[in-house]
């Protein structure tokens, strides 16, 4: 495919941006609604010296992806919720041996099998760690078929950056949904070399390479945590990524992410032409969170209030509410069961919340 | 010729530690024979000049640590997915030799589907099974591989079919598989076994480096400790009751089926 402007879905635009990333492994297995990245894989990984399986199950395609980061590959993997939560032992072991790769999560509606429906019920999951021990996944939250493409390209490059697994969180809306891309931000690009640590077949002449997670000694296991904790400070100082729109002047400010985020926008300009001060604040990097950033918003004058609108029952609110500590209310309007917003749904209860910011009924339930 | 010097006088090298392992001493049970088969696996890894370009994926088990005992790069993986990282590391570097070593709760409980579908796909990958009925490292709990009416801490009154079915043949069950290139069962009950033993370990490594397929030496081993029996006890065992339940042998050599195949299109033709 040439670099120009190209009509494309979400989840096709995420393989284009995983090979200018210089992606060669892709192991996946079939779930709805992602099976677009693994056919797409299927068909072109091949044109880019690449290669794909499709896995006897996402814990088998996790730890393909293991082995082939662990050799200095990059290597990517995707799947869907109910997929997502059978990789987390694989994310585990890769985030303590400090193994660079990217997984997309196209987040359906759970617990269980749910449906395939868009949904963020997986935002704890995706910010926390998700596996078992204390880590976190460098998490990118894209809201647009550009951003599925583009943010598959960063999270390889800051993956590489900080040697440590990255996530780009996105819902079926986004993955399924198409848009012109343009290309012409993701040039095509190498790994960086990796010879120090990889495992290759070079080892004439050098001390030989050991990835391992086990430090059966508390002592020497409290120095590995310690290097990966002071790595996630730097990474805290260092690449919290955000976006604003309208947000100077805004009495009220919309935190949300994903596809909420874009009906979030619909919403706004339409408040707007009724005089009505409302900016959205996006998160880009959901993992490492803008605290920060939403805190100034917080202590700032002319913010009054503060709403998150989430698909689901309440998860980035509390990053949020971290941040807000108290200073400005805090309104939360969910949608459930695999439901998405109109902006009629936010605009109702943004009017009524700029009527009486402090009223202390925070949630707002929509039809 | 290897000389060395002791005290002014020159000496030849017969035998000395093979060069693929560390000097890391072994921290495995006495009479255990994971020591062995270590040592056996570094003799054919030096034999066939392959130690540089060596891969090994440690599993959980016992042989969690086997990593510190070879001097090849290696990496240590969760609990039955050896084959899988395995496969990921094989399929970007095709020039490197991949070997998992694994247990048989790792290989034939937990990852029995890596196992399988690795061995089905064909990967070229040699994976050392080491089948000793029993969990070792946990504190002797029933095994996949455990025979019946053997007493574990999770089979106190002794391993029922009834309950919990028979144990798991795996030589068996993988060598079927098309993309099986070498299967086989070796003991390593006393020296002229453990000799067999070396030779099918080699064997598996020529089927990953001639590109013929996947390749498994399932090895049977004692764990006189979990098993409460005395090293002599627990060979002896090995000997007389897991070569009955687990039968040595050579379950796929595609050597053997492509001398066949051409002589059957010799004699056709």
């Amino acid at each position: 495919m040439s670099d120009e402007r190209v009509f494309m879905k979400g989840n096709h635009a995420a393989c284009e941006g995983a090979y200018r990333a210089g992606c060669k492994a892709y192991f996946g297995y079939p779930i709805t609604p992602q099976n677009e990245v693994t056919e797409y894989m299927s068909a072109h990984i091949w044109e880019h010296g690449g290669t794909f399986i499709q896995s006897e199950s996402e814990v088998a395609a996790i730890n393909m992806i293991m082995g082939a980061s662990a050799t200095g590959a990059r290597a990517m993997t995707s799947s869907s919720s109910p997929g997502i939560s059978l990789k987390q032992e694989g994310l585990s072991y890769i985030a303590m041996m400090e193994l660079p790769m990217v997984v997309m999560n196209v987040v359906r509606c759970g617990p269980g099998l749910g449906n395939i429906a868009p949904h963020q019920g997986d935002y704890f999951q995706a910010t926390k760690g998700g596996g078992h021990g204390d880590y976190r996944l460098i998490t990118l939250a894209p809201n647009s078929v550009q951003e599925m493409a583009q943010f598959v390209y960063d999270a390889f490059v800051l993956a590489d950056k900080w040697r440590n697994p990255a996530m780009v969180l996105t819902d079926g809306t986004i993955g399924q949904m198409m848009e012109p891309v343009d290309y012409t931000t993701m040039p095509w690009m190498d790994p960086p070399d990796k010879s120090d640590w990889q495992l290759d077949e070079f080892q004439e002449g050098r001390e030989r390479h050991v990835l391992t997670s086990i430090w059966l000694d508390p002592v020497d296991m409290a120095v590995a945590h310690e290097k990966l904790i002071d790595k996630y400070e730097r990474l805290k100082k260092e690449d919290v990524r955000y976006d604003e729109y309208l947000t100077d002047d805004a009495e009220l400010l919309v935190v949300a992410i994903g596809s909420p985020s874009r009906v979030t926008h619909s919403a706004i300009r339409l408040l707007r032409q009724e005089g009505l001060k409302v900016g959205l604040f996006r998160p880009i990097t959901v993992w490492p969170f803008p605290y920060d950033a939403i805190r100034e918003y917080a202590n700032s004058k002319h913010i009054k209030a503060i709403l998150v609108p989430e698909m689901n029952w309440g998860q980035m609110i509390e990053d949020v509410k971290l941040a807000v500590l108290d200073k400005k209310p805090v309104h939360f309007v969910p949608k459930h069961g695999g439901l998405t917003f109109t902006p009629e749904d936010l605009t109702e209860p943004i009017r009524a919340i700029l009527n009486n910011p402090e009223d202390p009924n925070t949630l707002w339930h929509v039809s | 010729m290897d000389t060395v010097t002791i005290e002014g006088t020159e000496y030849e090298v017969v035998a000395q530690r093979p060069k693929s392992l560390t000097d890391k001493p072994f921290t495995y049970c006495p009479g255990c024979n994971h020591g062995t088969t270590h040592k056996i696996i570094a003799e054919v890894v030096d034999e066939l000049g392959i130690q540089h370009r060596c891969i090994g994926i440690a599993s959980v088990g016992c042989s969690v640590f086997s990593y510190e005992f070879f001097d090849f790069d290696f990496i240590s993986v969760p609990h039955g997915r050896a084959l899988a990282v395995a496969t990921g590391a094989k399929r970007m570097r095709p020039n490197s030799v991949l070997m998992t070593y694994q247990g048989d709760g790792d290989l034939a409980a937990i990852g029995t589907a890596e196992t399988i579908h690795a061995c089905n796909r064909g990967e070229r990958v040699t994976c050392i099974f080491v089948n000793n009925a029993i969990y070792g490292m946990t504190g002797g709990q029933m095994a996949p591989t455990t025979l019946l009416g053997m007493k574990t801490t999770t089979s106190p009154l002794g391993r029922d079919a009834k309950r919990i079915g028979w144990p798991m043949k795996m030589s068996e069950m993988l060598a079927p598989l098309p993309g099986a290139a070498y299967i086989a069962r070796v003991s390593m009950h006393d020296a002229k076994h453990i000799l067999k033993a070396k030779a099918a370990i080699k064997k598996a490594f020529r089927a990953q480096l001639e590109d013929k397929g996947f390749s498994m030496v399932e090895v049977l081993s004692n764990c006189n400790v979990n098993w409460h029996v005395t090293p002599q006890e627990g060979v002896k065992f090995v000997e007389e009751q897991m070569t009955k339940n687990f039968p040595l042998g050579v379950y796929k050599d595609i050597w053997e089926e492509e001398k066949t195949a051409s002589q059957t299109d010799k004699e056709e033709g």
